[in-house]
C-alpha cells in the first residue's frame, strides 16, 4: 500500500463530507457529514504518521484528540438542534435563517 | 477677670447666634438668652471697672496680631483704661435695662425674637467698639454698630417712612464714615500704624507733621460727625426714631451715637496735637447743640424733642472735648476731657431713661403727638415721676447727675467767652424745652379724652428698668463730685489729671439759668399765664424756622438729592440707551453668530455624520444579501474561496476563470431571488 491510496480514500471522504455539509437540509444530517470531515483529516493523521516518521506516535495523538473535540463538538451541535427544534418544530436548516441583516 | 476682658462682647455674640441659629421660633427663650447674656456682660464689665479702680486707670493692653507687613501691622487687641471701663459698664447697663424693657415693650411683636438678636448683635458690636486698640478695629465695628442701627431703625420696615428712615441713617452716617476711613488711611500712610498708643505716640513726639495730624484729626472726626449726628450730618437721627422706642434709647439716645464722642475722647492726642482741628471740633460741637437746641423748642412728637435734645447734648459733649484739645494745644489746663466723657456717661442714664419714659407713654395713649397727650400723670405714677427726674437732670437741677456733669462743661467754657453764652443759652432752651414736654404730656387736662381713657401703666418689665435708670439719672453723677478727692475726673483723664476747684459762681449762674428755663415753660405750659401762641405769632420768623428744623431737609433735598436724582436720571438713560444698546447689539450679533453656527452644525457636521451613514447604507444594500444567515451558504463560501485559492496557486489564469464562474452563479443566484421573491414571501408566511 502506497501513501497516496490512503490520501486518496481520506479526500474523497473529505469531499463525501463538505457535499454532506453544503447540500443536507436536516442539521443532524450536516453534524452527521461533520464527523465525516473530520474522520478523513484522522486518516491523514494517521497516514502522515505512518509514511513521513514512522516510530513517532504524535499523529495517532493527533487523531485521538480530534475524535474527542468532535464528540464534544456533536454535544454542542445536537444541543443546538434541540433548541431548533424546540423553538421552529423543525430541524431544516433552510428556515434558520435568524442571523441575517 | 480684667485680662479676659475681651470675652465680654462676645457673651452677647453668642445670644445673636444662638437666637438666630437655633432659638428664633421660642420667643421666651430668645429674649431670656438675650437678657442673661447682656447682664453676663454687665457682671463682667462690673469686674472689669473694680479691677480698673483697683489698679487707678492703669491701661491694660492686649494683642494678636492679625496681618503684618512691613509698611502696616493690623492687630486685634483690647485696650482698656479707665475711659473703656466707663463705657463698658454704661453700655452693659443701659443695653440690659432696655432690652428688659423691651420685654414688655415688643410683647406680641411679630418679630420678636429677631428684635432681641438684633440688640444683641447691637451690644457686641458696641462693646466691641469700646474694648478695641487700633483704629482698624474700631471702624470694623463702628460700621457693625452702623449696620445694626439700620437694622433697628428700619425694624418695622412695613412702615415706609421706616425703611427710609433706616436707609437715611445708614447712608447719612455713611459720608462720615468715608472721612472717618479717610483719617485712618493718612495715619496708616504717615504714621505706619494704626495702633491707638502708637498712633499718640508719634503726634506727641512730633513725629507727625502738625498739617498730617490736623488732616488726620479732622477726617476722623469727620466718622464722629456722622455717628454722632453732628451738624451737617445730623439730620438721620430725628428721623431715627422711626425705630422701637427701646432702640431709640439703646441705640439712638445713650450708646451708639456717643460712640462719636467716645472716638473724639480716644483719639484726643490727635487734638490735643493740632489746635486748628481741635477749634473745628468744638466749633461743631456748639452749632450742632444750638441748632438743636432751638429746633427742639417747637417740636411736638416727644420722640424727635428728645432726639433734638439728644443731638444737643451730644453737640455739648463734642464742644468740651474740642474745647480740651484747644485749651491743651496752648499749654492750658481744662477740665474739657472729663466733662464731655463725665457727661457721656450721666446723659446715657438719664437720655436712655427719657426715651424709656416716652416709649412708656407711647405705649399707654399709641400716639407721639405731645399736643394729644396732657393729664398722664394721674395715670402712669412711675412713669411721670422718673421723667421728670429724668428732666431735671437733664436740665441740670442741683444735685442730680445732669447738674455735676453740665456744670464741667460750663466750666470748661471759661475762658471763650462766646462759646460760654451759648453754652449758657442752650442750658436754657434745654431745660425750657424738656419741662415743655413733661408739662404739656404729664399735666393740665387732657385734650384728647379718648386716648386719656385708654392710657394705663405700663408693665413691671417696663417700669422696673425706668426706676432703677431714675437711681443712676439721680446718683451716677456724684461720682464725679468735685470736693471728692477721686473721683471722676482723676479717673478718667487724658494724660494727666486736672484736679478743677468747685467753681460755686459758675454753680450759682448754671442752676439760675436752668431754673429759670424751667420757670418760663411752667409759666407757658403749666399756669398758662404767658400765652405760647401769642409768642409764637410774634417771632413767626423764628418760629418757623425751628419748628421746621431750619429746612434742613428741605435744603439737602434741593440742593444734593434733586441734583443727584437729575444726574441719575441721565445717568439712567445712558445706562438704558447707551450701554443696554451696546449689550443688547453684542446679544443681537451672538444670535446671528449662533445662527450661523446652527447652520454649519445643522448642514455641514452633520451632514457630514449622516452622509457617513448614508454611504454605508447605499453601500450596503447589495452586500447585504451576503448576510444570508444561511450557515450553509457561508460554508460554500469558505469552501469555494479554499478550493480558489488552491486554484490561485496552481494556475493563476485558471483563477480568474473560476472568480468568473462563481460570480456568473452567483448572479444568476440573485436574479432567481428577485424574479421568485414573491414565491419566497409566500413560502415564508406558510412556514412562519
Amino acid at each position: 500500500m502506497i501513501m497516496l491510496q490512503y490520501l486518496a480514500l481520506a479526500a474523497i471522504l473529505f469531499a463525501i463530507g463538505v457535499f454532506g455539509v453544503l447540500t443536507r437540509r436536516n442539521a443532524v444530517g450536516i453534524l452527521m457529514s461533520l464527523e465525516l470531515m473530520f474522520n478523513a483529516a484522522n486518516i491523514n493523521f494517521v497516514t502522515f504518521n505512518k509514511f513521513i516518521a514512522p516510530g513517532g506516535l504524535t499523529g495517532q495523538i493527533f487523531a485521538a484528540f480530534v475524535i474527542v473535540i468532535a464528540a464534544a463538538e456533536a454535544v454542542v451541535g445536537l444541543a443546538i438542534v434541540l433548541l431548533l427544534y424546540r423553538n421552529w418544530k423543525g430541524i431544516n436548516v433552510d428556515r434558520i435563517n435568524i442571523m441575517k441583516w | 477677670m480684667l485680662e479676659n476682658a475681651y470675652l465680654i462682647p462676645f457673651y452677647p455674640l453668642l445670644a445673636f447666634v444662638v437666637i438666630i441659629f437655633f432659638t428664633r421660633w421660642k420667643e421666651k427663650l430668645s429674649s431670656y438668652i438675650a437678657i442673661s447674656m447682656v447682664l453676663l456682660a454687665f457682671v463682667h464689665s462690673v469686674f472689669v471697672m473694680a479691677a480698673m479702680l483697683g489698679r487707678h486707670g492703669e491701661p491694660l493692653e492686649k494683642i494678636v496680631t492679625f496681618i503684618s507687613q512691613p509698611s502696616l501691622t493690623l492687630e486685634l487687641g483690647m485696650y482698656i483704661d479707665a475711659l473703656t471701663a466707663v463705657m463698658l459698664l454704661v453700655v452693659t447697663i443701659v443695653a440690659s435695662c432696655v432690652q428688659i424693657y423691651s420685654l414688655g415693650y415688643m410683647h406680641g411683636d411679630p418679630r420678636f425674637s429677631r428684635y432681641f438678636s438684633y440688640l444683641s448683635l447691637f451690644t457686641f458690636s458696641m462693646l466691641g467698639l469700646v474694648i478695641a486698640n487700633n483704629f482698624f478695629m474700631i471702624f470694623i465695628f463702628w460700621e457693625l454698630v452702623g449696620l445694626t442701627s439700620y437694622l433697628l431703625i428700619g425694624f418695622w420696615f412695613e412702615k415706609k417712612s421706616a425703611s427710609d428712615a433706616g436707609k437715611k441713617a445708614f447712608i447719612t452716617t455713611r459720608i462720615g464714615d468715608l472721612g472717618f476711613i479717610v483719617g485712618i488711611l493718612i495715619l496708616a500712610a504717615y504714621a505706619g500704624t494704626l495702633n491707638y498708643q502708637q498712633v499718640f505716640e508719634k503726634v506727641s513726639s512730633g513725629a507727625l507733621a502738625p498739617g498730617i495730624v490736623t488732616l488726620a484729626g479732622i477726617f476722623i472726626f469727620c466718622g464722629a460727625v456722622g455717628k454722632s449726628a453732628q451738624f451737617p450730618l445730623h439730620v438721620w437721627l430725628p428721623d431715627a426714631m422711626e425705630g422701637p422706642t427701646p432702640v431709640s434709647a439703646l441705640i439712638h439716645a445713650a450708646t451708639m451715637v456717643a460712640a462719636g464722642v467716645y472716638l473724639v475722647a480716644r483719639a484726643m492726642t490727635l487734638f490735643v496735637g493740632s489746635a486748628e482741628a481741635a477749634m473745628v471740633v468744638a466749633v461743631i460741637g456748639l452749632i450742632t447743640s444750638l441748632l438743636a437746641a432751638s429746633i427742639a423748642l417747637t417740636q411736638n412728637d416727644i420722640k424727635r424733642v428728645l432726639a433734638y435734645s439728644t443731638v444737643s447734648q451730644l453737640g455739648y459733649m463734642i464742644m468740651a472735648l474740642g474745647l480740651y484739645g484747644v485749651d491743651s494745644a496752648h499749654g492750658h489746663h481744662s477740665p474739657g476731657y472729663v466733662a464731655g466723657t463725665f457727661h457721656l456717661m450721666t446723659h446715657a442714664f438719664f437720655k436712655a431713661l427719657l426715651f424709656l419714659g416716652a416709649g412708656s407713654v407711647i405705649h399707654a395713649v399709641h400716639t407721639n403727638d405731645i399736643q394729644d397727650m396732657g393729664g398722664l400723670s394721674k395715670k402712669m405714677k412711675i412713669t411721670t415721676i422718673t421723667f421728670f427726674i429724668a428732666s431735671l437732670s437733664i436740665s441740670g437741677i442741683f444735685p442730680l447727675s445732669g447738674f455735676w456733669s453740665k456744670d464741667e462743661i460750663v466750666a470748661t467754657t471759661v475762658g471763650h467767652p462766646i462759646f460760654m453764652i451759648f453754652t449758657l443759652a442752650i442750658a436754657f432752651m434745654t431745660a425750657f424745652y424738656m419741662f415743655r414736654l413733661c408739662f404739656l404730656t404729664f399735666t393740665g387736662k387732657p385734650r384728647v379724652q379718648e386716648k386719656f381713657d385708654h392710657a394705663h401703666e405700663s408693665p413691671k418689665t417696663m417700669t422696673y428698668p425706668l426706676m432703677f435708670l431714675a437711681f443712676l439719672a439721680i446718683f451716677a453723677g456724684w461720682v464725679g463730685l468735685p470736693w471728692l478727692p477721686h473721683g471722676f475726673s482723676s479717673f478718667v483723664y487724658h494724660e494727666e489729671v486736672h484736679h478743677a476747684e468747685p467753681n460755686y459762681l459758675l454753680m450759682l449762674v448754671s442752676t439760675i439759668v436752668a431754673l429759670s428755663g424751667i420757670g418760663l415753660s411752667y409759666l407757658m405750659y403749666y399756669k398758662k399765664s404767658i400765652s405760647a401762641d401769642a409768642i409764637a405769632e410774634k417771632i413767626k420768623p423764628l418760629y418757623n424756622l425751628s419748628y421746621h428744623k431750619f429746612y434742613f431737609d428741605e435744603i439737602y433735598n434741593a440742593v444734593i438729592i434733586q441734583p443727584l436724582l437729575g444726574l441719575t436720571n441721565v445717568l439712567w438713560w445712558f445706562d438704558a440707551n447707551v450701554v443696554d444698546g451696546f449689550v443688547n447689539f453684542i446679544g443681537w450679533l451672538t444670535v446671528k453668530w449662533a445662527d450661523l453656527k446652527q447652520w454649519f452644525d445643522q448642514y455641514i457636521v452633520d451632514g457630514a455624520v449622516n452622509g457617513a451613514g448614508y454611504f454605508c447604507m447605499g453601500a450596503s444594500w447589495l452586500f447585504r444579501y451576503l448576510q444570508s444567515g444561511s450557515v450553509q451558504f457561508y460554508a460554500l463560501t469558505i469552501i469555494a474561496a479554499a478550493i480558489g485559492l488552491v486554484i490561485y496557486r496552481v494556475t493563476p489564469l485558471g483563477f480568474y476563470y473560476y472568480l468568473a464562474g462563481l460570480l456568473i452563479m452567483a448572479l444568476s443566484r440573485v436574479l432567481a431571488r428577485i424574479f421568485n421573491n414573491n414565491r419566497v414571501k409566500a413560502n415564508s408566511n406558510v412556514e412562519g
